[in-house]
């Protein structure tokens, strides 16, 4: 029977005023505002930033219709000056980091067999500062011009005298709104990953998915303050009339560089490792062998984590900071070169004598694992530091970097797109057209990016927004371009597939991979209260190991069927008591964009007023409870947390029951 | 079959059992105060590199009052002196001398942030200002972060006496306080690096 | 039914409880801002002396004598968890690293 719980003494009124009531709905479009659950905020972390990843993309596209053929008039210099700075800001701020967040915040829970994350509500205030912040940066573009100093901001070209308008105002106080999200996420993710794993769960028995994220996430908690920082001293050089990086006062633009940079190079590894983390899933799965050099794959990406911090100055070799500086970074560089591609041979040696199904997602892993090594190589030739001398500022750059980041982390991310979309969704995607979108993809980067290295090599720099029918590029930039429309191409293939699975997609099965990890220990689509009864580890591959055990000659040997083990309630119409949604996180979220606006337009007042919405909106989320008591209309939830709900009897116990008995006797 | 205890999802709190036993606020504001050393970090090594760049006067160095600011890093110093003492009162179920230590802080704290805006307007009577110099601008940016900071954590000591004195703050709520107290220390560490490295040492 | 097995972190919250139990008394916490008292008049006596790099030494000595006592009495942290020294630890050798780093490279180590 259900425990009698003690009421707890309320101090609010009796009768609170009908907006100040605690939010209930769990769907509609109040149940999405007030949501604090992580799969609800996964899944908008997703769906904002794949729309996000079209507008990058049509950024893109816009740079190679204006690049195609030499003295391009698609675009002016202004207008092509936002378009790259957007594209990359967009791309870096409110693509890769908010699809990895996705990631972050759909699966830790799930695969740690955890109920949700240790801080909901901040989890939704960090989402909330997400589309906030990149719903102000882009706001620019109707306010007198988008940010067009680069991504990467260099000194003192945004400093006032040269960027005058507000652009780079937005882009200052755009970064800043979306860095309190991100920072706060990464503390967020750090408690939860370390603080609340099943029992059993040791850190080396973790799913490697979450060992990236773990290190990825210290990585933004560490490095986002450091941009902070740089953002500020920019604001004041700008607003205030300070001389940071104004050589003529003595300041140093230098400075700029190496604080960006500081911040630039581990965020470059933020951007990778959750890619990573997600193909060491899939591969394991769809070679049916585990990970190779599983403690090893962890090690590595520390190290990573560690190293990533030492070779900001590779950024800057054509700066003139001296030989000393130069070739320790140099070296430095290369090094971090090993622990990278430690994983490279290990991924290969996963799939070595594994029995692989070539999925759509062990595609897009493959994929990964080839072209993230070809942008490894290129990145290996930028720590020759005569060699980089050429290469720094030019497309050989462009093509490293797009390597690595569309090439790795973009791949990677759809891997995990295909691989877990039935966990999410309840439904797969379409292979055939899965397929198709993999190669028309893989092609059209390949020609996009590959012509890069050579032009390059020729001479052509970065961010220049034409050039010359003289130079020797015009043919390789035609062929570039091509490749970007490919590649929007195989987007669209993608959007149809979701379109078409949405609307005809069969309902998935449980465990559709015959996969290892936990998560999918719960129904597909995940409930809303994740697991019924907290996992016991007892090995990593926990959910391998219920299912398959070997043999002495190594063979597997089936011991489990996956039905048994998918966590069903007993009775699907209890209510679970589960944490109370809340208002008090978007509100408070919504106070920074005020504030920001109110500093680019210098109008103290708007400021004031935001922030009087973000104290207020801290104030009110810190007064209520983090949950509410239970529903008095359910009484199967009260107790709360600790209310019993039963398992459903597992399928294929119920048929040996009866033959145990009658042996009995 | 056996009953089998369930979880409704979690919310987590210091009440329930977290894998290391520590609970989820307290390992969070250790986290973002590691974060915090990153900031105050590069504020700090900003002013260090700034320190002898200005190309004109007045610098900080030339205006400083040693024995003034002394007195006020002594006085934010005790406070998280009033602090622990705090945090010790509710940890025994003294919710009285919870409040009056807590009070005791914020004053200190007060009194810290009126000698900041009191040293910072002599300054800029006697002509240095954030735009003076580098070395000024540098100053100015880090002290007032790290005055920021103080004020916040003065008016998140209010608002727990508030509760307090709302009957919200019971001896079992005293990692609340706990929690806080880590923020305000953290405070008075960075100016215990800030006085020396920035005033003391020239 | 596989029996929940230990993690090593639960090992470690045993030894967290154990040390727990000490708390400083309020007596000792006295003492112990006494001792900092002690620390910040000397340091300000040291900077009357005339400036040399002894006396430098001497007062970021006394610096992080004061840092330490802070962090490790009054936030506790000699008496918690080590996980919680270890994420503090790591933010702070990270920034002293990088920011040294950092300052050497643009010419300043010494100051």
């Amino acid at each position: 029977m259900t425990a009698v719980e003690a009421v707890r003494p309320t101090s609010a009124p009796a009768t609170p005023p009908r907006f100040l009531k605690r939010p209930k709905a769990t769907d509609g479009v109040v149940g999405w505002l007030t949501t604090i659950d992580h799969k609800k905020i996964g899944i908008l972390y997703g769906v904002t930033s794949f729309i996000f990843f079209l507008v990058g993309g049509f950024e893109a596209l816009l740079i190679r219709l204006q690049l195609a053929q030499p003295n391009g008039n698609i675009l002016t210099a202004q207008v092509y000056n936002q378009v790259f700075t957007m594209h990359g800001t967009t791309m870096v701020f409110l693509v890769i980091m908010p699809m990895s967040a996705a990631f972050f915040n759909y699966l830790i829970p799930l695969q740690i067999g955890a109920g949700d994350v240790a801080f909901p509500r901040l989890n939704a205030f960090s989402y909330w500062l997400y589309l906030l912040g990149g719903a102000f940066l882009y706001s620019s573009f109707l306010l007198g011009g988008a940010p067009n100093g680069g991504w990467f901001g260099y000194a003192p070209n945004t400093s006032i005298t040269y960027s005058p308008g507000h652009n780079i105002d937005f882009w200052i106080f755009g970064l800043l709104i979306l860095g309190i999200g991100s920072t706060a996420s990464a503390a967020n993710l750090i408690v939860t990953i370390i603080n609340m794993r099943a029992p059993g769960m040791r850190l080396l028995r973790m799913p490697i998915f979450t060992w990236m994220a773990l290190v990825a996430n210290f990585l933004l908690l560490f490095a986002m303050p450091v941009i902070t920082v740089a953002l500020f001293l920019i604001m004041f050089d700008r607003q205030w009339g300070t001389h940071f990086f104004d050589p003529l006062a003595g300041g140093d633009p230098v400075l700029w560089q190496q604080l960006f940079w500081l911040f630039g190079h581990p965020e470059v590894y933020i951007l990778v490792l959750p890619a990573m983390g997600i193909v060491s899933e899939v591969i394991p799965v769809f070679s049916r062998k585990p990970l190779f050099g599983y403690p090893v794959m962890v090690f590595s990406g520390v190290a990573i984590g560690f190293m990533g911090w030492g070779v900001w100055v590779h950024h800057m070799f054509a700066v003139g900071l001296g030989p000393v500086a130069t070739s320790a970074f140099s070296v430095s560089t290369m090094l971090i070169a090993v622990p990278t591609g430690v994983k490279i041979f290990n991924w290969l040696g996963t799939m070595w004598g594994g029995s692989i199904r070539f999925k759509t997602s062990m595609h897009f892993a493959m994929g990964f694992v080839v072209m993230f090594t070809i942008g490894g190589l290129s990145g290996v030739t930028h720590a020759l530091v005569p060699a980089d001398r050429q290469q720094t500022d030019s497309y050989y750059v462009v093509a490293h970097f797009h390597y690595v980041l569309f090439g790795g982390s973009i791949l990677g991310i759809f891997s995990g797109i295909y691989y877990w979309y039935p966990k999410v969704f309840g439904k797969m995607l379409d292979e055939k057209l899965g397929k198709w979108h993999f190669w028309v993809t893989l092609i059209g980067f390949n020609v996009a990016f590959g012509p890069m290295h050579i032009l390059g090599l020729q001479g052509m720099p970065r961010r220049i927004y034409t050039y010359s029918a003289s130079m020797g590029w015009n043919f390789w930039n035609f062929v570039s371009t091509i490749g970007a429309f490919t590649i929007a191409a195989g987007t669209l293939i993608f959007i149809y597939n979701v379109r078409k699975t949405d609307r005809h997609g069969a309902p998935a099965p449980d465990d559709p991979w015959d996969a290892r990890t936990i998560e999918w220990i719960t129904p597909n689509p995940t409930p809303e209260y994740n697991f019924i009864e907290t996992p016991q580890i007892s090995h990593q591959d926990e959910f391998w190991h219920l299912k398959y055990a070997e043999d002495d000659d190594g063979r597997l040997v089936k011991i489990g069927e996956s039905p048994d083990f998918i966590q069903r309630r007993a009775r699907p119409d209890e209510h679970i008591h589960m944490p109370s949604p809340s208002y008090w996180p978007l509100v408070a979220a919504f106070g920074l964009p005020v504030i920001g606006y109110g500093q680019v337009y210098r109008l103290w007042g708007i400021s004031i007023v935001g922030l009087i919405i973000l104290l207020s909106g801290i104030y009110a989320w810190g007064l209520e409870p983090s949950t509410e008591p239970p529903d008095p209309e359910y009484p199967e939830e009260a107790g709360g947390d600790h209310a019993q709900h039963e398992l459903a009897e597992p399928e294929t116990q119920l048929e040996l029951t009866p033959a145990a008995e009658t042996t009995d006797g | 079959m056996a009953e089998l205890t369930a979880h409704g999802a979690h919310p987590p709190s210091a009440a329930h059992a977290t894998a290391t036993g520590i609970s989820n606020a307290k390992m969070g504001m250790w986290a973002f105060l590691g974060s915090e050393c990153l900031l105050f970090g590069a504020l700090i090594s900003t002013y260090i590199l700034y320190r002898h760049k200005a190309v004109s006067g007045p610098t900080p160095h030339q205006l400083y009052d040693i024995p003034f600011t002394s007195v006020s890093s002594f006085v934010l110093l005790m406070s998280s002196l009033t602090m622990v003492l705090a945090v010790s009162a509710i940890q025994r179920g003294d919710e009285r001398r919870l409040r009056v230590w807590l009070a005791t802080t914020a004053l200190l704290g007060s009194v810290f942030i009126a000698g900041q805006i009191y040293e910072f307007t002599s300054f800029i009577r006697r002509g240095m200002t954030i735009k003076t110099n580098v070395t000024s601008g540098a100053f100015y940016v880090m002290t007032g972060f790290h005055g920021v900071h103080v004020t916040i954590g003065i008016v998140m000591l209010l608002s727990l006496v508030n509760l307090s004195v709302r009957g919200k703050l019971p001896q079992s709520k005293a990692e609340v306080v706990e929690i806080a107290g880590l923020y305000w220390h953290f405070v008075d560490i960075v100016w215990i690096i800030i006085f020396t490295v920035v005033y003391l040492i020239h | 039914m596989s029996t929940p097995v230990e993690t090593e972190a639960e090992l470690e919250v045993d030894e967290a409880l154990e040390t727990r139990q000490h708390h400083p008394s309020d007596l000792q916490y006295i003492g112990i801002a006494a001792v900092l008292a002690v620390l910040t008049a000397t340091e300000v006596g040291v900077y009357y002396l005339k400036a040399n790099h002894a006396t430098i030494v001497v007062l970021l000595i006394l610096m992080v004598l004061k840092f330490t006592m802070v962090v490790a009495f009054f936030m506790h942290l000699r008496f918690d968890s080590p996980i919680l020294r270890r994420l503090f630890v790591t933010g702070l050798v990270l920034a002293v690293v990088i920011y040294s780093s950092l300052l050497f490279i643009l010419g300043i180590y010494h100051v």
